[in-house]
């Protein structure tokens, strides 16, 4: 059953070119759907098996670590793999709908294709246990979400993809030569290796210039400020798929190499010890969170202003990290899942507002809720997920984060937590006012109606999700805090 | 047998029968549901219930006290009457929401820790939200902003205050919590924002009275009364509660003399009576907490019938302003009986509930030797009389004919005004059944001679003070200036001065940046600029690679030294 850690990644990976070779539009959507719910079972199966034998390792062909690849399953792998898994079976099916209208018919197979290939890409970074590995597959990812960042409607999306090309080349190429730079030193590029290696050499510059490579390679394409710039506009013009499946899971994936690598491959004891990264992390992830919270308030595109919300919970998840305690990483990993689904769902919902009235823009909104009621109570309860309002996941990681900063008698960050939420309050409120409150300034639209159900059930689903893992925290919270206590022991 | 679920939950699953219902269900869920709730907080057993496990924590969402049931029982009592009252007005949102926040504030009361606690405190801080924004005006929404944002950020000091509490002790049972540090100090400054005290006293005034008639009504019985509650349960006998509450009453008072609207004369009565019973709590003698425990009671009921006096007014005529209104009397008659009656009971005047509970505070005052705080409740209790026992009723349906003739409102609303005025008079005869259900047995007899001839003289002489000051006591249209200017104003400024400050920043150092590069690669740079402000700009790829190159810098420049 080992192999099922390789079979995660190939089923997206060889179903991309089915999409295409077949050609036919709803064809290629079914099997997306298909290949996505398979995936979910397949890392629902890693995470049962992860939790009950310990991690799995899978050399591929054979070939046993040092010469061959291997695949490294361990339960933060089986973790993030769900993360991802999961959002791709609630947005496939979501999809079939929602690029009717926004994809163009002759392009949707290679659509799905490319989404199928940045699933693969991102499945691939977060189970190989091969450090060269994570760059080939960051780059069939970061290919794909190029391709298909750039198919919004709004010709913008053009620049602003470009844009992301250049910086996720930038970001692609660090992490690349902070990886080179390593192998020069240590002569290896398998994961476990490489940290038995590191501690010998760590003193040399080579390998702090490594790690401040891998570092900000890493931190642009998880778009940790003051290199989220490419992600408002990204998001913002992006077809509601692309969007809600790339923030849900991209950044997610790129907090997972970030972890992999200060804390497995360098060592926590090395990384956070002998580097001052909390004293970077920290003030980035507080910043982050201010002004992406600030920045949030201010927009009149409530896409950008979820995109901008976005740079903000970022700063949660590395603030989380920053504290290296058991309860501030688990706050963190707990905030990956936690924040995937709370985004997706808002994203679902404004992708569904979208969908019928081809807009985003606030004043667009107005008292749109009583028309389209299931869609808007849903982006209210993602909303009070994202506040941190109890019984809703959110509220989970606040007080994992509060916790830590707690313990860690810091009090400027619990300060910022609650600064923090407080404009979240604000910005989620403005759309629920406008939408709910408001009447519509001219009566024309008035034969908008309810998103159709293909669109409102996903959503949904994920708005449950919400509540239940606000409610039943047994399968997150065990699972982060297991990811915590093994990263934090890892090297010790 | 029953199943034992708290009661609370009955008035929640209320509220979502209410939205999805309508006609004779709706009407049936909204009158039979508080009084099923009724049944089962007087049939459930004290102490703990079935437990559940949260995060690290076993909850107990179903351990009621003693004193549990006394609110959860006014609290019950309220929601059936304010069902009456708003039944056929209030809009369905309104209704809903006024369950969802009952529902919580009754699952307060039979909280056995401090994490469901917080849960319901959450909600019913949603619920209340919501009421209020359901009245429909823009100044509603306004004020729902300010409301909603000043209980997220008394909810998040709570939740810091819990969750270090549960870190240092280990413990997040609700109980009397010992003041040991900071945690326990968030708590209570949590607790303090509900319950409207000093520098939290503003909201109040702020909300309630931009609420619809019958929206008023529900957010004036649970949002402070809660946090009596939680007061009451885990910091009794706090001193620093004693000098708050005697702010609170005057604070109230003073305020209230020198307001116009009617109904924001009754919110920042509110402030005033809640300031009683924060007293009552800091003094913290057993006769000090029945004396809280029956006085919210007693409020609860009274303050509802004059806010629904007050909505009558306001539904029947649409105004509530004292200027605007006057000799109601004539073709208002059982409002302005009812409306009377909740102003006596109120200023404490024998026969109605407020005489055989207030009194409670402040003999415990004397027998504890607290000479000052007894001096202090003494001259509140005239200055009660004052404001809200006579100038109310006086100036809303007396003293000039305004010339409005409205009738009395539809019968639904007359009935619940009815059974209120009936409660107060009957609490105010009968004492015995409600310090029966206080949770320590009372020794204290109200109706003595010495009691009553105190009570006659001082109301005697406020009333006199009232009518040879009358002349002053007339409102002009005038705004008093409080506290919540600081988040009305300053804070929104505030905001701006920041969001400017960071732009500010930012474009400084942005061309510092710029003007450091040579002359053609700077003209290249600054030919193509966008928007100025930093959160609108939208930014070339130049300026996010020179980020980049920026963190790379610093980045090796902190890993090397």
């Amino acid at each position: 059953m080992d192999n099922l850690a390789v079979i995660q990644v190939l089923l997206p990976l060889l179903s991309a070119p089915l999409c295409l070779l077949f050609n036919k539009a709803r064809l290629a959507w079914m099997i997306a759907v298909v290949v996505s719910w398979a995936a979910l079972f397949v890392s629902l199966s890693l995470l049962v098996m992860v939790n009950d034998n310990g991690p799995i390792i899978y050399e591929q062909g054979g070939w046993p670590a040092p010469i061959g690849i291997v695949y490294h399953v361990d339960i933060l792998t089986a973790f993030v793999l769900l993360i991802v898994t999961s959002i791709a079976a609630v947005v496939m099916p979501y999809a079939g709908k929602s690029v009717e209208k926004e994809i163009p018919v002759s392009k949707q197979p290679a659509f799905f294709s490319a989404l199928l290939l940045c699933m693969a890409g991102l499945l691939g970074i977060v189970s190989t246990g091969d450090a060269f590995n994570v760059f080939v597959f960051l780059e069939i990812s970061s290919l794909a979400t190029y391709a298909l960042l750039s198919q919004g409607k709004d010709r913008r999306s053009l620049t602003s993809t470009f844009q992301y090309l250049i910086m996720g080349t930038i970001g692609g190429t660090f992490i690349l030569i902070g990886i080179g730079l390593i192998y020069m030193k240590t002569g290896t590029l398998n994961m476990a290796d490489l940290a038995d290696r590191l501690p010998a050499v760590f003193d040399s510059r080579t390998v702090h210039a490594s790690f401040a490579f891998l570092t900000v390679g890493i931190c642009l394409k998880l778009a940790l400020f003051p290199l989220h710039l490419w992600l408002p506009n990204a998001y913002t013009y992006a077809p509601s798929v692309v969007t809600i499946f790339v923030a849900a899971t991209s950044t997610k994936v790129a907090v997972y190499m970030l972890l992999r690598f200060s804390f497995t491959v360098f060592g926590v004891d090395l990384v956070f010890a002998k580097l001052p990264l909390t004293e970077v992390l920290l003030p980035l992830a507080i910043v982050g969170i201010l002004v992406g919270s600030l920045a949030a308030i201010k927009q009149s595109n409530i896409k950008r202003m979820l995109a901008y919300s976005s740079v903000a919970q970022i700063g949660y998840m590395i603030l989380g990290i920053s504290f290296v305690s058991a309860s501030g990483l688990t706050g963190g990993i707990l905030h990956l899942f936690n924040h995937a689904i709370i985004k997706a769902a808002l994203f679902m919902a404004l992708g569904a507002v979208a969908y019928q009235i081809g807009s985003t823009h606030i004043d667009a909104l107005k008292g749109l809720a009583k028309k389209m009621p299931w869609t808007f109570a849903g982006f209210a309860i993602g909303g009070l997920s994202i506040i941190g309002v109890p019984l809703t996941a959110g509220f989970v990681s606040k007080w994992y984060l509060v916790l830590a900063a707690i313990e860690k008698e810091w009090w400027i960050v619990v300060a910022v937590l609650l600064v923090g939420s407080l404009l979240a309050v604000i910005y989620i409120w403005r759309v629920v006012e406008v939408a709910y409150f408001q009447t519509a300034d001219d009566e024309s639209d008035i034969q908008v109606k309810e998103a159709p159900l293909q669109l409102l059930i996903p959503l949904w689903i994920l708005v449950i999700a919400n509540i239940y893992f606000g409610i039943n925290t047994s399968l997150t919270v065990e699972s982060a805090s297991s990811a915590a206590t093994m990263l934090l022991g890892a090297n010790s | 047998m029953m199943i034992e679920i708290p009661p609370g939950w009955l008035l929640i699953a209320g509220a979502i029968i209410i939205a999805m219902s309508r006609g004779a269900v709706r009407q049936i869920a909204t009158l039979g549901l508080p009084l099923l709730a009724l049944v089962m907080i007087w049939t459930l057993p004290e102490g703990a219930g079935w437990q559940v496990r949260l995060l690290d924590y076993r909850l107990s969402p179903l351990e009621f006290t003693a004193v549990g049931k006394v609110f959860a029982t006014v609290f019950a009592l309220m929601a059936f009457v304010g069902g009456v009252f708003a039944m056929r007005t209030a809009s369905r949102m309104e209704l809903s929401a006024a369950f969802l926040y009952a529902g919580s504030a009754i699952g307060i009361t039979s909280s056995g820790d401090l994490v469901t606690l917080f849960v319901y405190w959450e909600m019913m801080a949603l619920g209340s939200t919501a009421v209020l924004i359901a009245s429909g005006t823009a100044r509603a929404y306004k004020a729902s902003m300010r409301y909603l944002l000043m209980h997220a950020f008394g909810g998040f000091v709570l939740l810091a205050g819990i969750v270090w509490h549960a870190y240092t002790t280990g413990s997040i049972e609700f109980t009397k919590i010992e003041i040991q540090g900071p945690a326990q100090w968030l708590i209570l400054i949590g607790f303090l924002v509900n319950v409207g005290a000093p520098p939290f006293s503003a909201w109040i005034a702020d909300a309630y009275p931009e609420a619809s008639p019958t929206g008023a009504v529900f957010l004036s019985a649970f949002t402070t009364k809660t946090a009596v509650f939680t007061l009451l349960v885990a910091f009794p006998g706090t001193g620093i509660l004693i000098p708050l509450g005697c702010f609170m009453i005057f604070y109230g008072i003073i305020y209230a003399l020198l307001e116009n609207d009617s109904r924001r004369i009754l919110s920042y009565s509110i402030v005033n009576q809640v300031g009683f019973m924060v007293t009552g709590i800091g003094i913290g003698t057993e006769m000090a907490l029945n004396g809280a425990a029956s006085h919210a009671f007693a409020h609860i009921i009274y303050k509802a019938l004059l806010l629904m006096s007050a909505g009558a007014v306001l539904y029947q005529t649409g105004k509530s302003r004292c200027t605007d209104l006057g000799g109601l009397y004539q073709s208002m008659p059982l409002t302005t009986i009812c409306g009377t009656i909740g102003a006596l009971a109120i200023s404490s005047f024998p026969f109605t509930s407020g005489f055989i509970s207030k009194s409670m505070i402040a003999q415990s005052a004397a027998y504890e030797h607290i000479t000052w705080v007894w001096f202090l409740l003494a001259a509140a209790s005239a200055g009660v009389f004052l404001h809200a026992g006579i100038k109310y009723p006086w100036f809303v349906f007396f003293q000039k004919d305004s010339g409005l003739r409205p009738s009395d409102p539809p019968k639904h609303m007359q009935l619940a005004m009815v059974v209120l005025a009936f409660i107060c008079i009957f609490l105010g005869v009968f004492p015995q059944p409600l310090y029966d259900i206080l949770p320590y047995p009372v020794k204290y007899e109200p109706y003595t001679a010495d009691h009553l001839v105190t009570q006659f003289q001082l109301l005697l002489f406020a009333g006199l003070a009232f009518f040879l000051l009358l002349p002053m006591m007339k409102r002009t249209e005038t705004i008093s200036l409080d506290l919540d200017w600081f988040y009305r104003k300053l804070f929104p400024g505030f905001y701006k001065m920041i969001a400017g400050f960071v732009s500010t920043i930012y474009s400084a150092s942005y061309r510092f940046i710029v003007s450091q590069f040579p002359t053609s690669i700077r003209k290249f740079y600054t030919q193509h600029q966008g928007p100025k402000d930093y959160f609108h700009k939208l930014y070339h790829s130049e300026t996010m690679v020179l980020c980049v190159v920026v963190m790379l810098a610093s980045y090796l420049i902190l890993f090397y030294f």
